[in-house]
This record gives C-alpha cells, structure tokens and sequence, in this order.
C-alpha cells in the first residue's frame, strides 16, 4: 500500500514538474530536443565565439569550402567513373580494408565518447535529481553519439558520395546508408565495452581504461598493417599489404557475403538497406539491454572524483626551487601524477611504432630510411610538444596563484617552456640515436625540425593561451579550430621540411618558408583579448 | 626594484577606475592603515572583487594608482606582489599535490628559504587543522579544507598584505573559528588584512574598520560606530547600517 502510494505521489510530482504527464516517447522527444539546442549552441559558440556577424561568416566560409571540395571531388571522380568501378576481389580488399580501418577511428571515438556520457557532470546532478527517466536521457544520448558520428563522417565523404550520385546516379547515396550503419554498429560495441569495463574494473578505472582501448582500436589497424608492410615488405605503404597477390589467394571471391560492406559502399542499394537495418537493431538491443543501468553507473562513477588518494608518508625534507625549478618540478610532478592526461598525450606517440620497426629492422643497413623517418618522428614530436605546451601554458590550475607570485609573466612562461622542451627531448633522444646509427645527418635534420616543430607549436599555444582547467585537456582542440589547424599546418609543413632535407632536396626550403608563413598568419588571427 | 617603506600605509588606492560594459570600479580611493583589519563590503556586482583583483595584480586597471607598503603595484608589480598575498572566493590549487606538496611549491614562487619553508608550512598545517590531509592529495579534500590550504599557501611566506576574497564561503564553524584565529593572529602580529565577505557579523566582530561600495563607488568608511553616526542607526546591527547605506545608494541611483 505505502509502495502505492508513494509510486502515485511520484506520477503526481512529476506531472506537477511538467505541467502535464508525459509519454515515453513525448520526454524522448523533449530530451532530444534538448539536447540538440544545446549541441547547436555548443557548436556555433565553438565556431564564432558567441559573435553572430561571424557566425555568418563562418557558415559562408564552410559553404565555400563545400562547394570547393565538392569541385575537387567531381574532377577526381570523372575520369574514374567514366571508365567504371570494376569489381575484382583486389578493389575489394582495398575498399573493406579502408572501410575497416575508418570504422576503427569512428570505434575509438565511439568508445570515448560512451564512456564520457558516464562521467559528464554537467547537468547529471540537475536531471538524476529529477523524477525524469534517466534511461530517457541515456538513449537520447547514445543515439546522439552515433548520430554525431555518422554526420561527421558523412560530412567528410559527401562530396565524393555527392559527385558520384551525380555522374553514375543516385544509387552511389547508398553509401550515406552505410556510413550511418557503420555509426550505429560503433556506438553500439563501444556501450557493451564500456558496460563491461565498469563490470570488470570498475568506475574507478573505466575512464583511463576506456581511454587506452579507444587509442588502441583506433591506431592498432593502421599500425597492423603498416607494421605487416614493414616486416614483409620493407615499407610504410599499406596498399603494398593489400594488393598483394598472397592476400588476393587466400581471400573469397566476389560472391562471399565478406564483401557485402564494400559492395554497399559502392552503391549496391539491397547490402546497404541490410547493413543499416541490422547495425540500427544492434544498437537499440544494447540501448535496450544496459540502459536501466544508466543512472547507477553514473552515480558510481561520480564517486570515484571524492577517492582519497594518501601519496607515501613524507621523508623528503623541502628543498630551495628557485621560481623557474619550482615551475618545472611542479609540471612534471603534475604529469606524472595524471595518467589520463599521460595517456592522452602519448596517443600520439602510438603512431610511432611502424616507423620504430622500421629502424629496427633496417639498422645499419638501409641508407634511406631515415628520409621516411625524419619527417614522422619530426609531426609526432612537434605534436606532442603542442599538447604539452597547452598543459603547462593554458592548462593551470592555479592560475590565481602563479599570477600574484613575485615572478615575471616572462620568467614563468619561461620556465614553463622549459618543461615542455626537456620531456619533448627525453622522448626523441632515444629515437633520434638509434637514427645517428643508421644516418647521421638524419640525426642533425630530426633534432633540429624536431626543435623548430617543436618551438612553433609552443608559439601557436602562447599566442592562443587561455585558462582552463587541465582535465578540459581533451577540449583544447575544440575550444580554438584556429589553433589546431595552426598547429597541424605547422607540424606537416616542419615534417615536409624535415623529409626533403634528409634527402638532401632544395624543396626543404620551400617547405620551411611554408612552415614560417603558418606563423605571421597565426598571429595575425590570434585572439586579441 | 622599490623597497616597502616601513611608514607608508599598506594600501594606498587612488582614482581607481575600471570599466567592462559598464564601470565596475569608478574613481574608487582608498587608505588601510599597516597593522589594520579592514572589510570591504557591498552587495553583488558592486565592484568589490574587481578592485581586490586590481591590486593583486591580477587585472589592468584602466586609470588609477595602487600602492603596496609604499611600493607601487603598476610600476613595479613584482616587487608588490613579494610583499603580499591573494585568496580567492574560490580555492584554485593544484588536485594532484597534496598540502605539503603545494607549499612546498608557493615557498618556491616566493624564493624561499627550504628549511623556513618547511617550518612555516607544519605550522599552518597544524594551526588549520590539516595534519590529517598533510598527505593526501588536494583533489580529495572537501570545499572547506581547500579554502584552508589556499589560505595556507597564501601565509606560508608571511605577507604583509593579505588579500581575502569570502575567505570564509563553504567553510564549516570549526574551520571558519580556525581561518578567523589566524587572521587575527596575523593582525596581532603586524600584517594587515582586507577581506570581503557577505557574512556581515564576521566582519562586526573582525573589522576594525569598514569600507562599504557600490556601483564601483566607495559609499562609506569608518569604524562601526562612525557608520552608525553616518546613517543615524546607532546602537544598530552592522546588517541595518550596511542595507541603509546602500538603500540610499539605490534611492538616489533611482531619483537620478
């Protein structure tokens, strides 16, 4: 009777919230829209900075931008087209092989983002404290990710899908069909991983966990096979794995269910219908199955932010720090005591593997390697320096503090580039000796592009500081596109650099101008405030 | 480099003006005295936090003058900001140091001497109650305990202007009768304090005297008994004489 009667009270609370009771489907629908107004707002603010004149004119450049791309595909897909796509087990291969390696990046995402809808603290406090259903926002949210997932794919493969509609007929659009499979068959793993991470793990360790298997799922295909090209073939080229008469052998004809993928990415309309529906089921059954868990695991996980964590009873006695070895001795004890943020910044180091195979299978031997290798140890550096740079110069959690020392703002800027430059050159040191032994002016070319990498993108995150809290480290590339495109376009104009000159080419100076020309123009459209 | 003169007062502000969309801070002038416990109070947006901010160093001011122990703020903030220290309403520390860890590192900001450091640093820990947390990691702590290793961090180098913003915000009975002793320790011993706070029976009991702005303008100074002879509330709360003050502030804003 209490249990009744308490369940009454709720309905009436809940209508009394909501003015009038609503249907399953009626909050569905108001979360939805929720939670698109407030993606929207989220996206133009990223965009334009909350200004609406330059929200236009950011949605005239993305346009012109679309309108280009689409250019460059249509005069990429003409000649192609005109010929037809012939189907052979060969052109499926590549195909399958680069459809799986792209659903592989849209599973690391996947992953990442699941496990953060657990950890978002932002509204959870507000709606778990509310008597709306919780599995309502959970399936809303779920659905976002892989509606998030497939609209930036989607976005990126449009001018070719678009252009090839165009020249070979709409059967090609089957392919957004796909992409929107592909999406939902992501999200809908990444929920039952990260479902059995809490189980297994726990709350605790999930999110560092989640972490590290999205950095692996995502990067271990690509490296797989660049790795198998390397062991077998001496090379970074995947296509050398996947056009090999020795996998066209051993793999099924045309007619094998295995390539139905690749066959409704080439228009086939009936695989893609097939594949969608399929992928769309999948995911509501782990929507379904899991989403009654929901409000538990994110209490659970909300908990694990108040763990003590006791660090080992004090011997050390205090020692004197000048201001700029206090600065650096508290980035690196900071670094080292955040596994998270250690993962997220070595992500990029992952990429690393295929290029240190080749060192070690060709040390000593082969006389060019280093031309390949220079110029990726030169991007993963620079790169990395880049996310370090914005840890130690945005990233400050005590910004109040470090601003009222008696300490210049140059002295701490200083001596917080410094503890950037000294971890970027204990990570390339080991890398850069192993090359003086296969190369030495490879070597000299590595250490210097690494430093100027390096130095630029430490520029591009002053000019670019603002203050933020170092576990919003994965939103500093969303929080300014201006600096990240900054900093790519300089990280691959310096590896360029760093390529042509190993090999000894003029063309390393056309590529430096290009790598100098990314900073004028930097500072030209950093923020003025 | 200016050296603090040992007769100037400890905070000197003249014509300090400060403008966002509209004047936070509009020809505000202020003396505190060496040695004094002064609260500056106002209702919200009244421009307190931006004026403390001001001196701390931690926003331009565009017009004015600031001086620190004689030296001053704009021409030579370093020097300033060696004889002072800031708290914000907020407790901005480092999550993944623990207590010890933290004033070990604000000890090196302001070049101190280890073996002194270490000292002053089991000394706050002890007087604020923190021996317990000494090793944990400050992402553990609650609001209350970080407000104190924040406050900590801020006397650990022995400052002759401290600089509080609602030092007292979140903290339990305990805490805040601990963070209110040693505040008036410090008074006690030759340092001069200014707080805000919107817990006006604090600042009855603490103050010495009693600023009071609003709109960026100074309404009102004194000791309480001079606020209460400025407003004709005497024998009144100092919560009466504060909400009469800026009533006239909003009647005259309004017949204007």
């Amino acid at each position: 009777m209490t249990a009744l009667v308490s369940r009454a009270d709720g309905r009436r609370r809940q209508r009394s919230h909501m003015g009038k009771e609503m249907t399953s489907a009626q909050t569905l629908s108001w979360f939805a829209g929720h939670e698109l107004r407030l993606a929207w707002r989220d996206w133009a603010t990223m965009m334009a900075g909350g200004r609406t004149s330059r929200e236009r004119l950011v949605t005239v450049i993305v346009l012109m931008m679309v309108a280009a791309l689409h250019w460059l595909a249509f005069a990429i897909l003409k000649p192609v087209l005109a010929h037809g796509v012939e189907l052979d087990v060969q052109t499926l291969i590549v195909l399958s092989a680069t459809m799986l390696t792209s659903f592989s990046m849209m599973l690391s995402q996947a992953i990442e983002h699941v496990t953060r809808a657990f950890y978002a603290r932002a509204d959870m406090d507000l709606i778990l404290s509310s008597p709306a259903p919780a599995r309502h926002l959970f399936t809303v949210r779920i659905v976002s990710i892989a509606m998030t997932g497939a609209l930036m794919s989607a976005l990126m493969l449009s001018p070719f899908i678009n252009m090839a509609a165009v020249l070979d007929g709409p059967r090609w659009l089957s392919a957004y069909a796909v992409i929107a499979a592909l999406s939902a068959l992501s999200t809908g793993i990444s929920l039952v991983v990260a479902m059995a991470l809490f189980r297994w793990i726990g709350p605790k360790r999930t999110r560092l966990a989640a972490q590290i298997v999205a950095a692996v799922v995502g990067a271990a295909l690509l490296i797989a096979i660049q790795a198998v090209a390397v062991m077998t073939y001496g090379n970074l080229s995947r296509l050398s794995v996947l056009t090999s008469p020795a996998l066209v052998a051993v793999l099924p004809d045309v007619s094998s269910l295995v390539w139905i993928p690749a066959r409704a990415m080439l228009g086939e309309t009936g695989p893609a219908l097939a594949m969608l529906a399929g992928c769309l089921a999948l995911l509501a059954t782990a929507i379904a199955t899991h989403a009654d868990r929901f409000a538990t695991l994110v209490i659970a996980a909300a908990g694990t932010s108040d763990d003590v964590q006791e660090n080992a009873s004090r011997k050390r006695p205090y020692r004197s720090f000048t201001t700029a070895q206090a600065l650096r001795a508290k980035e690196w004890q900071l670094l080292a005591r955040d596994p998270w943020l250690v993962s997220q910044t070595l992500m990029q180091v992952l990429y690393l593997i295929p290029p240190a195979l080749l060192l070690w299978r060709d040390m000593g031997s082969a006389e060019s390697m280093h031309i390949i290798l220079s110029p990726v140890l030169v991007m993963a550096f620079g790169q990395l320096a880049g996310g370090l740079a914005w840890l130690a110069i945005s990233g400050e959690d005590a910004p109040d503090l470090v601003a009222t020392a008696p300490v210049s703002l140059t002295a701490i800027t200083r001596a917080k580039i410094e503890s950037v430059l000294a971890v970027v050159a204990a990570g390339a040191a080991p890398f850069v000796l192993a090359m003086a032994l296969l190369s030495l002016w490879g070597a000299v070319v590595t250490t210097l592009f690494t430093a100027l990498a390096s130095a630029a993108a430490i520029l591009v995150q002053l000019w670019f500081r603002s203050t933020a809290k170092r576990a919003n480290f994965r939103r500093r590339q969303v929080a300014s596109k201006a600096a990240t495109f900054s900093e790519a376009f300089s990280s691959v104009f310096w590896a360029g650099a760093a390529g042509f000159a190993a090999s000894g080419s003029w063309y390393a100076v056309g590529f430096v101008a290009l790598a100098l020309a990314v900073l004028p123009i930097t500072w030209w459209i950093r923020p003025r405030a | 480099m200016t050296a603090p003169t040992p007769t100037s007062p400890a905070l000197e502000i003249q014509d300090l003006r400060k403008t966002f969309s509209r004047p936070a801070v509009d020809g505000l002038s202020l003396t505190i005295r060496r040695g004094e416990f002064y609260a500056l109070l106002g209702p919200n947006g009244a421009g307190k936090t931006t004026t403390l901010r001001m001196v701390a160093g931690l926003l331009n001011p565009d017009a004015g003058a600031i001086s620190i122990c004689g030296i001053d703020a704009r021409t030579d903030p370093i020097e300033a900001k060696r004889v002072m220290a800031w708290v914000p309403d907020e407790p901005l520390i480092y999550d993944k140091l623990d207590p010890m860890e933290y004033l070990e590192f604000v000890a090196g900001l302001w070049g101190m001497d280890a073996q002194r450091a270490e000292r002053q640093a089991r000394d706050l820990i002890r007087v604020l109650g923190l021996e317990s947390k000494a090793s944990t990691r400050c992402n553990g702590l609650s609001k209350g305990m970080r407000q104190k290793v924040a406050l900590a961090g801020a006397l650990i180098h022995d400052p002759a202007l401290i600089i509080l913003d609602e030092p007292l915000t979140g903290l339990d009975a305990g805490s805040a009768r601990q963070v209110k002793a040693v505040l008036k320790e410090r008074v006690a011993a030759g340092a001069t304090v200014i707080m805000t706070t919107h817990i006006l029976d604090v600042a009855e009991r603490m103050a010495e005297r009693i600023g009071v702005i609003a709109n960026g303008k100074l309404l009102a100074e004194g000791t309480l008994d001079e606020l209460r002879t400025r407003t004709g509330r005497d024998g009144e709360t100092l919560e009466e004489v504060f909400l009469t003050l800026v009533a006239e502030t909003s009647d005259e804003a309004a017949a204007a």
